[in-house]
């Protein structure tokens, strides 16, 4: 069963001779990674329904680089970085959103310095400007009166100071927001930054998405949001490490916006 | 006769500051080893931000016992050196109480700078218990056993016998000033808020020996200053000078916002040019040196990282807050900006041995001071730089290893081989096709 998502590309748009209000980023996980696609599906169907002119670069988007470049490989980051700029310019791209901090930093603040100039945005605060604007209207609905704490992912909160987008929108939803003991600027990591997502970590003591998700459960939740697919994994893997995926569930933002909608 | 305390305090002075001096230029040189970085744009916002770090103190409050403790040990050192300018005057032309005349003022002066002198044995007192007693974690840290532990202490033990002698110094004064129809050049002048209940101590003695005395605290004391002035370049008390540059040409960017290496720019957008013959040799610049990609050793990082290795004050905020350390790796943050002024000092001593050149001596940052296994460690989260109280960043030095790690020496663990090989392949980490990319579009 499909699902009637509209998602047109920058391609397609081109040939209709239009050009959308803003690029969709998918961004690597959010297209490959099981878990990570139903953040994406969560965000086109609130972007659906607020009528937004969106289009995403479909086959034509790659890597932003971000893991090369945090390992240390910074010819592997450039000729990423320009490559996709050669795509985005080519279709003139001005405003950018994209639900992974990790591609939103890279897209943000590396690529000016390479040629490639835009409006990005982290899909929390595109969503935060829907509601200011009105364009979309959000009830607690499902969700009225549950307990949830927000994760901040390094490369949103810390890395470019965007603490309060995603804490506005969860308090939109009715809910009691909980703080975790370490937060915004004293957050700790999930762990997964700098391409320690696709390593294992150096021998220690302890995970540091357990240490993380020990933190987020303290607050006694019924939900961990997250801003990160990167986070998202790294706390679900916490959560199943704690025995607790019963009774604790970790989304991301855009998906309590489009379940409190049913969308 | 009588000229000669005043010839032999100015030899003191001269010897104090002249080593002074000579240890000052040392740091500029050692500093100047690193790569050019430019610092001096956005004037307005460095102003800033040392306004509000270095002098205002703002990121030490975030833990308020220590900054709250921290800023009375710093105010008392600033306004007591006011009393430093008395005592050089009064030392070098024999004189006595020399600001005295300004009446009203000198007594609030005197008496601000004994409370905050009180203040300060308070403040100082409680930092030994931390480190000592109490045993905070991030004192008792692997990384500061030997001198980096015993230097805390020392100069905890310097700032006490500092005040103290200064305390006594204005309490000997205080007892002969009180001698019933006056006693030599002891002139009524200034408060005493504090000395004042340390007075009485003297009242057996002969006014001669208490006046023996004030002359001993008063020489003890200044002393004691430049020997504490000059102990500076040894320690990490040397943030108390350095914070102030340190926070100026810190990083004004978003802290996630790594620099592009532009060596590499150059490169990559020669491959990419189509036009570009393929064949062509490199052009080569005669007086360049072949340039590295990252760093292996200290004259690879830039003067800034270097001069946040003399900056650093092995607080141990940063490591206190690293996850990697948090859950046991060996990554600490504050031992990579030591491990870097432990290696810059060494490169400057072969310099100054060899006659201002450095002969190799077969050692580098990377591997004799820092492991690859710490490198890696590394979230690049970004809470070391947040922590720090002067704006260090330790990431930008783990950044610039880790790049020098994996496009010089290919040394990357498999794994992020294997990531990296996929985006070259597959534009993504993991091993799907980039034609699947909109895949999930149709998928249930």
């Amino acid at each position: 069963m499909s699902e009637n998502l509209i998602v047109p590309t920058m391609a397609e748009m081109l040939a209709q001779g239009k050009q959308p209000e803003v690029l969709f980023w998918v961004g690597c996980a959010g297209s490959f990674d099981d878990r990570a696609k139903k953040i994406t599906k969560a965000f086109v169907r609130i972007l659906n329904r607020a009528n937004v002119s969106f289009a995403v670069l479909g086959t034509e988007e790659s890597c932003t680089g971000d893991p090369a470049k945090r390992a240390g490989n910074e010819f592997l980051f450039q000729m990423q970085a320009m490559m996709n700029i050669e795509v985005l310019n080519a279709y003139e791209a001005k405003k950018i959103v994209t639900a992974c901090p990790h591609c939103f930093n890279t897209l943000k603040n590396e690529y000016p310095e390479l040629g490639g100039h835009y409006e990005v945005v982290h899909h929390t605060e595109f969503l935060k400007s829907l509601l200011d604007s009105g364009r979309l209207t959000i009830e607690g609905g499902q969700f009225k009166g549950k307990r949830i704490t927000f994760h901040d992912p390094c490369y949103l909160g810390r890395a470019n100071n965007v603490y309060e987008a995603p804490r506005d929108l969860i308090q939109k939803l009715d809910v009691e927001l909980l703080e975790m003991k370490r937060s915004k600027a004293n957050g700790l990591c999930c762990g997964a930054g700098g391409a320690q997502m696709f390593k294992d970590a150096e021998p220690g003591n302890k995970e540091i998405n357990v240490e993380r998700t020990e933190d987020a459960l303290e607050t006694k939740p019924d939900i961990i949001a997250a801003g990160c697919p990167f986070c998202n994994t790294m706390l679900t893997d916490g959560v199943k490490n704690k025995e607790r995926e019963g009774d604790v569930k970790v989304m991301d933002i855009a998906e309590l916006i489009a379940n409190a909608q049913d969308l | 006769m009588s000229y000669l305390s005043n010839v032999l305090f100015a030899i003191v002075l001269i010897i104090g500051f002249g080593y002074f001096y000579s240890n000052v230029k040392k740091i500029i040189r050692n500093i100047n080893l690193g790569v050019a970085v430019n610092r001096k744009d956005n004037a307005k916002a460095r102003w800033r931000n040392m306004a509000m770090i270095a002098l205002g103190q703002s990121k030490m409050v975030k833990r308020p016992v220590a900054g709250i403790l921290h800023i009375i040990v710093y105010v008392g050192f600033v306004i007591i050196n006011i009393e430093l300018l008395e005592i050089i005057i009064d030392g070098l032309f024999g004189t006595h109480r020399i600001f005295a005349p300004l009446g009203v003022v000198y007594d609030f002066l005197i008496g601000s700078f004994e409370v905050l002198a009180f203040l300060v044995l308070f403040a100082v007192t409680v930092f030994l218990i931390r480190r000592n007693i109490v045993k905070l974690r991030r004192f008792i840290h692997a990384d500061l056993k030997g001198w980096p532990k015993s230097d805390a202490n020392y100069i905890l033990y310097f700032e006490i016998t500092l005040m103290t002698l200064f305390l006594l110094m204005n309490a000997t004064d205080f007892h002969l000033q009180n001698v019933p129809g006056g006693f030599s050049h002891f002139i009524k002048a200034g408060s005493f808020p504090i000395s004042q209940f340390i007075a009485p101590v003297f009242n057996r003695m002969s006014n001669e020996l208490v006046m023996l005395l004030n002359e001993g605290f008063w020489w003890l004391h200044i002393v004691g200053i430049l020997i504490f002035m000059n102990y500076l370049y040894f320690s990490k008390h040397l943030h108390i000078l350095l914070a102030f540059p340190n926070t100026y040409f810190a990083n004004l960017n978003p802290q996630g916002q790594f620099d592009n290496l532009a060596s590499v720019t150059a490169e990559v957008k020669l491959m990419m040019d189509p036009n570009a013959d393929p064949f062509a040799a490199a052009p080569v610049s005669e007086n360049e040196a072949p340039s590295k990609f990252g760093a292996s050793d200290v004259q690879d990082l830039n003067w800034v990282q270097l001069l946040n290795a003399y900056t650093c004050t092995e607080c141990g905020r940063c490591t206190s807050s690293c996850p990697a350390n948090q859950t046991g790796k060996k990554l600490s943050p504050r031992k990579i900006m030591m491990d870097t002024r432990d290696r810059l000092e060494e490169v400057g001593k072969n310099i100054d041995a060899n006659k201002g050149v450095f002969v190799p001596d077969n050692k580098s940052l990377l591997n004799d001071y820092i492991t690859p296994e710490e490198l890696w460690a590394c979230t690049s989260c970004n809470a070391c730089v947040e922590e720090c109280p002067v704006n260090i960043s330790p990431l930008s030095i783990i950044m610039d290893m880790r790049r020098y790690l994996v496009m010089e020496q290919s040394a990357a663990p498999m794994p992020i081989n294997a990531m990296m090989t996929n985006i070259e392949n597959n534009g993504a980490p993991w091993q799907y096709s980039q034609q699947d990319r909109l895949n999930w579009k149709n998928e249930i």
